[in-house]
């Protein structure tokens, strides 16, 4: 007769046998499409550039020296890649732009949703939510409909009378950057929405019972009590801008690249292999840490507040 | 007016609001009223034809490309609904273990990297493997579309796990169901919803794909975002925006149903 504990600990051993045989194949999936391959991007950014793309198996730093560095062809001085430099600049600030407009943007509108009565909220979130699962490369191009020489806002433009020819937006920075906000708006409002939706409105009311205006409403309580909402809206915006390839690559055209179209660029026509491995875990090494400012972010309001 | 004594009244967030819901959909409500435009320039109307929609039907690149997708959704989305489901139950139907939040930061791991850093990736890998094997088939853009699809399925199906009664479960056990018997009967009916919502967001997301489709695909192995991304840069006709329109009712639909069927469950 098996004892209590051996039922117990059999019961046990199966549980972990089960946990592990069921997670395999996710694991499993994930490491050889995604994972797995991240650690050899790592090894092919210490190798040196093959002649015909690709690489030779030799151990060479020359690619993370040329991140930001430049050799000099004719005396070998290192100077700062200002090619690389400009446009690790527009990503940033590119980047930085969208999500600053998409919190302009995405604030009234996601309060504007919070405040309706409830049954009607769904239907508002649902409007949201429409372009979100949009394929982006169909919003992309929508974008560009709206951007060309002819259409509708040089139309628009012109009908008022502000230009008599039209005005050149297409592959531009202004056309990434419209772009950009178009396509991530949604992923700045969900999560405002998300915390807007759980704001007390009683203490609001008590703010206007001790005299406060709407502005000091608005600065004093309502911002303070969704800045997880905020947080949470920015990283989600920051990081795919950030990383961003076919927005820049439909709108910006050939000149206004980002890290995305740079990283392409060495596979293709730059035949450095190396040099776009390595660009690559930067980029992937500074989307990691605003990941991480965010987890702490949240792990730490989490605490304050129950 | 009893709406200015509202205390969660606050001014022009309701007409910013507003402006913010027409600007999103200007840009779509464009894209499909030129897509029946009677001219071969985009610019200026013509009148009302179904031209290009017929164009886009005669064009065998795009139906090509469109049976391509919906093959390499259809697989990826089923298979990484099912390891997605079995994952699922490996983390919330067992107490808190060593090892769980990294199974967990692990599966969401393709959310969390920039599609073009596992795009860039994945060329070099396959590339190689290419050579190595001679196999170029659409193996490798199945494989990689599971991937990435695998969170996407997972976090609608744990959501639904966690959220359900758990006393069914145990009745049942306390009934004398096998640990099989449970989940056929008890566990599975009360998670179909989140398995279809997590399938069905899955596909999407699949479908959607350009960054990594563009990399990993072989010679002839275009998808029709990827078909699309090459029209796009060589210039545009109507035809474009015909095939778009078809694109985006089809997603509407989708979303539409995913979006009732989340909402029957609460």
């Amino acid at each position: 007769m098996a004892s209590a504990k051996e039922i117990a600990d059999k019961a046990e051993r199966d549980d972990i046998q089960s946990r592990w045989l069921l997670s395999t194949p996710a694991l499993l999936i994930v490491f050889l499409a995604a994972l797995g391959p991240l650690l050899i991007v790592v090894v092919y950014s210490f190798l040196t550039p093959g002649n015909y793309g690709d690489v030779k198996w030799q151990f060479s730093t020359n690619a993370w020296v040329s991140v930001l560095l430049e050799r000099d062809v004719f005396d070998d001085t290192l100077s700062l890649a200002g090619a690389h430099l400009s446009i690790f600049w527009r990503s940033v600030s590119l980047s930085a732009m969208t999500t600053i407009l998409t919190l302009i943007f995405g604030f009234p509108t996601a309060y504007f949703i919070a405040t309706r009565p409830e049954h009607r909220r769904d239907i508002w979130l649902f409007l949201i939510t429409i372009p979100f699962w949009t394929n982006l490369l169909i919003r992309t191009f929508a974008m560009q409909e709206v951007l060309r020489n002819d259409g509708i806002v040089n139309w628009v433009l012109q009908a008022l009378g502000i230009t008599d020819h039209p005005v050149q937006l297409m592959y531009t920075n202004f056309a990434v950057l419209a772009g950009m906000v178009y396509v991530f708006l949604p992923l700045m409002v969900l999560p405002l929405y998300a915390s807007m939706e759980k704001i007390d409105f009683r203490l609001v009311e008590a703010g206007y019972d001790l005299y406060a205006t709407r502005l000091q409403v608005l600065r004093r309580i309502i911002i303070p009590l969704v800045t997880p909402g905020i947080v949470a809206g920015s990283i989600l915006v920051f990081i795919p801008s950030l990383g961003a390839y076919v927005t820049p690559r439909v709108l910006g055209g050939g000149t206004n690249l980002m890290i995305g179209n740079l990283i392409e660029l060495q596979f293709g026509q730059g035949r450095n292999w190396p040099l776009g491995a390595a660009l690559s875990i930067a980029l992937m090494t500074i989307v990691m840490v605003a990941l991480l400012f965010y987890v702490r972010n949240t792990t730490r309001s989490d605490g304050s507040h129950g | 007016m009893a709406d200015r004594f509202d205390v969660r009244r606050q001014t022009g967030f309701a007409s910013m609001a507003m402006m913010c819901f027409f600007l999103l959909y200007l840009p779509i409500a464009t894209l499909v009223v030129y897509a029946f435009n009677d001219n071969e320039s985009l610019a200026i109307w013509k009148g009302f034809s179904l031209r290009w929609f017929h164009a886009a039907w005669n064009n065998s690149l795009v139906i090509e490309s469109s049976i391509r997708s919906f093959q390499i959704a259809a697989v990826a989305a089923i298979l990484a609904t099912i390891s997605a489901t079995m994952a699922a139950l490996a983390t919330t139907r067992t107490k808190p273990y060593r090892g769980l939040t990294f199974k967990y930061a692990f599966i969401n791991q393709p959310l969390m990297v920039p599609e073009i850093v596992t795009a860039v990736a994945l060329l070099i890998v396959f590339s190689r493997i290419k050579i190595w094997t001679g196999y170029s088939g659409l193996g490798y853009l199945i494989l990689a579309h599971t991937a990435f699809c695998v969170p996407f399925a997972y976090l609608p199906i744990r959501a639904r796990l966690e959220s359900m009664d758990l006393s069914l479960e145990t009745a049942a056990a306390d009934l004398y169901a096998t640990k099989w018997k449970i989940f056929r009967h008890v566990t599975l009916p009360l998670l179909w919803p989140g398995i279809l919502a997590g399938l069905m967001l899955a596909f999407v997301v699949s479908l959607d794909d350009v960054v990594i489709t563009e990399f990993v695909k072989s010679g002839g192995q275009d998808t029709l975002p990827t078909f699309m991304l090459g029209q796009i840069r060589r210039g545009v006709t109507p035809e474009i925006n015909a095939i778009s329109t078809v694109f985006l009712a089809l997603s509407i639909g989708i979303v539409t149903a995913f979006f009732f069927i989340s909402r029957k469950r609460t």
